[in-house]
């Protein structure tokens, strides 16, 4: 890490800090880029495996390693990449041992049938927070969410459901960019074909 | 512009990303295709209602029992 920044290098992510006290043994220092994250990372372990006690554990195992494995964070990226991409790696590990015969890769179900051409093509209205409940909302997001391909989920996780950017989540994930916007555009289009069964359904109901 | 020529630009259009000389297009083919223009308004929706909702709880004790079990296996492998 540079002391002295040029005035036109970017403004410097708190994190650095932390991270290198973190690096000299500072525990609490750990401890707070932990508090920082840990949210996140178990809600990008549960998206990924729908499972909450695998999300437990998958945090758990995210952050140790990523304790034992600080020096070799270089700063290349931010640590919060650094550390989503140990969670994606864990997730998906847990997902392959769940379904011994099956693999279970950021490489798969690229090639399954393409559920993603819009078939569907009526309006939401009134929109869904209009016409459902929070709990019943919940459930339809849930159930849907967890019917998308472990592929596109995660994809659509990180870059919807987290934020990160295009390129963020190609390094998380170790795809390019192009393979991270081909799979998102999937991911989005299946979503919104699957949400349209429940909130057009409604909307039907609610017209007649 | 086709239907599928302007499905392969949503996520660059969602991103402000669209080359300049294709954003025309792509503002002309919505204007023109009720299709697509609910595809994009019901994605835009999709992608919004997974952001705003959080849809798995993360109640305080178990944040709580989760950073207490992550904070002790971090000092154990010290």
């Amino acid at each position: 890490m540079p002391a002295i920044q040029s005035p036109d290098t970017e403004e410097i992510h708190p994190d650095v800090a932390l991270v290198a006290r973190a690096k000299q043994g500072d525990t609490a220092a750990f401890e707070q880029l932990v508090r920082q994250y840990e949210r996140q990372i178990f809600r990008v372990a549960q998206h990924i495996t729908q499972n909450r006690e695998d999300a437990e554990d998958i945090t758990q195992d995210a952050f140790l390693k990523a304790y034992e494995k600080l020096e070799q964070f270089q700063g290349n990226s931010k640590f919060s990449t650094w550390l989503v991409r140990i969670a994606v790696n864990e997730s998906l590990m847990r997902l392959r041992k769940r379904k011994t015969s099956k693999t279970v890769s950021m490489n798969e179900d690229v090639q399954t049938e393409d559920g993603s051409i819009p078939r569907d093509f009526a309006e939401w209205r009134p929109n869904p927070e209009q016409l459902y409940g929070q709990s019943e909302l919940g459930d339809i997001l849930r159930k849907t969410i967890q019917g998308l391909p472990p592929g596109f989920r995660t994809v659509f996780t990180l870059r919807d459901v987290e934020n990160l950017s295009t390129e963020e989540t190609a390094e998380a994930l170790g795809l390019s960019v192009p393979a991270v916007k081909s799979r998102l555009l999937r991911a989005r289009l299946q979503l919104r074909e699957r949400l349209s069964r429940y909130f057009k359904q409604k909307n039907l109901e609610a017209n007649s | 512009m086709t239907c599928t020529d302007f499905l392969s630009q949503l996520t660059d259009y969602f991103d402000g990303k669209v080359d300049p000389q294709l954003l025309a297009e792509v503002q002309a083919h919505i204007r023109e295709c009720r299709h697509c223009e609910v595809v994009l308004d019901t994605t835009r929706q999709t992608i919004a209602i997974y952001r705003e909702n959080e849809i798995y709880e993360f109640p305080a004790d178990l944040r709580e029992r989760l950073h207490a079990a992550i904070m002790k296996k971090c000092n154990s492998a010290r």
